[in-house]
């Protein structure tokens, strides 16, 4: 404990020498400034626009790549099947909040939390609130389950390991609609779960689907929760140890660290925030399809993590929504139009894919480390040009 | 093991199971589907002629697979990057294959002799270009990042891919495109105990074994084979021997993608349609073979590449090909989790 409440004095000591402010502005005032300014956003725009669209779905990719940062950049397992996480998150949505068991209860319905439209339906009707929750066990269960046989490996074996579950849940989830458990498919296969109950929060009217203010707010919340989660993580002696394993982690058992423990862990939280994503985007978009849960979608979470600087937090969240914007806004919205603009006969929509591959080579070109990388990173970079070997290979540089 | 002879120490039964279990479990968990398809198919037909059309295809598919793999394993052994524009680089291979047909005038009619020359130079045109192709990626997308983290080129790997698929796209559409059956792939050869083997499996195992030999014969006996092998081992030490480390991964990207060009060429002329898609998924399938080999390993990655062939079409055949990513994917887990290097993995330096 000794060496906790040491390392706390040390850094309040150098954030007042820093800044010259007292340490609770940067931590508690400066993000609560920030935040509240976030929630004052959609005031700006109409509320059922196209920005907000993308700002709510930018949001659910800063918790999903929050997540993915814990399993990749906090301890260093490269994980290529995030995928499976959103699929399952998604499917708790949509098995829990829609009408897709219509046969339960003598085609009745249950619902547990649930008021106004939905509460008259038949099929499995849980607040979403609840959801949440079953969300956060399933994909923590899976992520375990995902990280048991990736134990005994090292470097890309995991991420090999962790692409194969991700492509299997996927398939899983395309084919589902052949698997019948107790008579009922398991998924609905490429047709998906449509619709999916909105969100309804006790004491507030159920979300409406043109309304997309509640959307934000709600996710603009659980982005707040999931930061704060993150940093207390970091911060944490679980937190510690994923590092201490991500440097070394022959050095970090001797040292006593439990690397099962700890690694599983890191899978089982990193799959959490990945369920609750899944879960919002799926009451969000209405839908749970099953040809999203591509392996293209765990590339790209995993390009916000590396994009914003592995391992740092504010970093994924500026990763996030770079490439969210990118995808969603820039690219079909603003590039598109161009050659229209310019009075050229020419389809841009064909060359999506192209632009988007050139703007990520071109940002990993030029800023490799990451758009802000992670403090410690930044000093192990500092420490080896300071010691003359201003050439880190690749080889020696670690993950 | 020189514990267990001790007179004094005699192992609980738990613990010789278990040791069984991973001395075994590893080939119980490979022969489980064609042994119980074989099975069957004796108790339905009275013999293994279905099981052997299966491995038939499996080989000749896996061989394609198998070329792919090896420069996935060329590339990680020497600079342990993921190259995810690989599977790509194969799909050009087999654009650039088709388009030459149609420069130098090859159709179903053409004579024999003629035929012959054609796709030889057809296979030298698709090596060349897919080769100068990776060594280019590797010079613009690569190089620049040896001083990153780890996983920066893989991004760029993947940037690559997309723009590459990009490039397929507007060069022959976005469907299907189906070319002229040149070898007429589907005829039967000739046929051993029932199983008809067609000319397409004849050209793929024809094509790939004497490239693979080369390979072997490249990498274990030249100069710049040995200046690979040192750099894939300790690129610090090699440096200071005096191998130019930079030359010696331009060339790996090289060769790798001269393999790929190879594979797009049988592809192309054993499926006869060919997509920009079929890189990625064809990519993926064959980095997990050799992974499944044991990732750096040459001879693993062909052996990956032909048991997930076999597995594909056992599965395509009876199980049905939407569950077969599934079944391969989940091979994969359980080999992992029986022998975590891989079925032949050497001890690189990072999974050591």
């Amino acid at each position: 404990m000794t060496t906790v409440k040491a390392s706390g004095q040390t850094r309040r000591r150098a954030a007042s020498l820093r800044g010259g402010l007292p340490p609770w502005v940067e931590k508690r005032l400066v993000p609560a400034l920030f935040f509240a300014l976030l929630a004052l956003v959609p005031f700006l725009f109409s509320s059922g626009g196209d920005f907000l669209q993308d700002c709510t779905v930018a949001l659910a990719y800063v918790v999903m790549a929050l997540g993915l940062n814990i399993v990749v950049g906090f301890a260093g397992l490269l994980d290529l099947g995030y995928v499976a996480f959103f699929a399952i998150g998604a499917y708790a949505a949509g098995w829990f909040g829609s009408g897709f068991f219509a046969s339960i209860n003598h085609e009745k319905g249950i619902h547990i939390g649930v008021s106004g439209f939905a509460s008259h339906l038949p099929g499995l009707h849980v607040n979403f609130l609840l959801i949440l929750v079953i969300a956060v066990v399933l994909t923590a269960v899976a992520g375990i389950i995902i990280g048991l046989p990736t134990l005994r490996l090292r470097g890309d074996y995991i991420a090999i390991v962790t692409l194969a579950f991700g492509e299997i849940i996927g398939r899983i989830a395309i084919n589902g609609d052949d698997i019948h458990i107790f008579g009922q498919q398991l998924t609905a296969g490429r047709q998906g779960i449509t619709p999916v109950d909105p969100i309804s929060l006790p004491g507030i009217q159920t979300f409406g689907l043109l309304d997309i203010r509640p959307w934000y707010w709600f996710v603009l919340a659980l982005v707040a929760v999931v930061l704060f989660v993150n940093f207390r993580l970091r911060d944490s002696r679980l937190g510690r140890a994923w590092v201490a394993l991500r440097e070394d982690e022959v050095a970090a058992v001797a040292m006593g660290v439990p690397a099962v423990r700890t690694k599983l862990l890191a899978y089982a939280t990193g799959a959490a925030f990945g369920g609750m994503a899944g879960a919002f985007l799926a009451a969000f978009l209405n839908t749970v399809n099953a040809d999203q849960f591509q392996f293209y979608f765990s590339i790209l979470v995993l390009g916000m993590v590396i994009l914003g600087g592995m391992g740092s937090i504010w970093g994924v969240v500026l990763g996030a929504i770079t490439l969210s914007f990118l995808n969603n806004w820039f690219i079909p919205r603003v590039l598109n139009d161009v050659p229209g603009k310019l009075g050229i006969n020419f389809d841009a929509t064909q060359l999506t894919f192209g632009i988007y591959g050139f703007l990520l080579v071109m940002m990993m070109l030029l800023r490799p480390q990451g758009l802000i990388p992670e403090r410690r990173r930044r000093m192990e970079l500092a420490d080896h040009i300071g010691a003359g070997e201003t050439e880190e290979s690749v080889y020696t540089a670690r993950a | 093991m020189e514990a267990a002879r001790l007179p004094t120490t005699r192992t609980p039964p738990t613990a010789r199971l278990r040791e069984l279990i991973s001395r075994y479990g590893l080939y119980v968990v490979l022969l489980a589907l064609p042994v119980y398809y074989g099975i069957q198919d004796l108790a339905d037909d009275g013999n293994l002629v279905r099981l052997g059309q299966n491995v038939v295809a499996g080989i000749s598919n896996g061989s394609i697979w198998a070329l792919i793999a090896i420069g996935y394993t060329l590339v990680y052994g020497i600079v342990e990057l993921i190259n995810f524009a690989h599977g790509d680089v194969f799909m050009i291979g087999s654009f650039v294959s088709v388009g030459f047909f149609g420069v130098i005038g090859l159709t179903e009619g053409t004579a024999a002799p003629l035929m012959v020359v054609g796709l030889l130079t057809t296979l030298v045109v698709a090596m060349v270009a897919c080769g100068v192709l990776n060594a280019m990626i590797e010079r613009v997308g690569y190089r620049p990042l040896r001083s990153a983290p780890k996983l920066a080129p893989l991004i760029t790997a993947v940037g690559f891919s997309f723009i590459l698929q990009n490039v397929g796209l507007l060069w022959l559409g976005g469907s299907q495109h189906s070319i002229d059956d040149l070898i007429n792939a589907q005829h039967t050869l000739f046929t051993i105990f029932g199983v008809s083997v067609a000319n397409g499996d004849v050209l793929a195992v024809a094509v790939t074994v004497p490239l693979l030999v080369l390979m072997t014969m490249f990498i274990g006996r030249s100069r710049l084979g040995k200046a690979m092998r040192a750099t894939a081992q300790e690129p610090e030490a090699a440096r200071l021997m005096g191998i130019n480390v930079d030359t010696t991964i331009s060339v790996t990207f090289m060769l790798g993608g001269m393999l790929a060009g190879a594979a797009g060429l049988i592809y192309a002329l054993y499926q006869t349609t060919i997509w920009y898609f079929q890189g990625f998924t064809g990519g993926l399938v064959a980095f997990t073979a050799a992974v499944m080999g044991g990732i750096g390993n040459l001879q693993g990655a062909v052996l990956g590449g032909l048991i997930i062939g076999c597995i594909q079409q056992i599965s395509d055949n009876r199980i049905g090909s939407a569950w077969t990513p599934a079944v391969v994917f989940a091979y994969l887990v359980l080999i992992m989790v029986f022998k975590p290097s891989g079925l032949l993995g050497e001890q690189t330096r990072d999974a050591g």
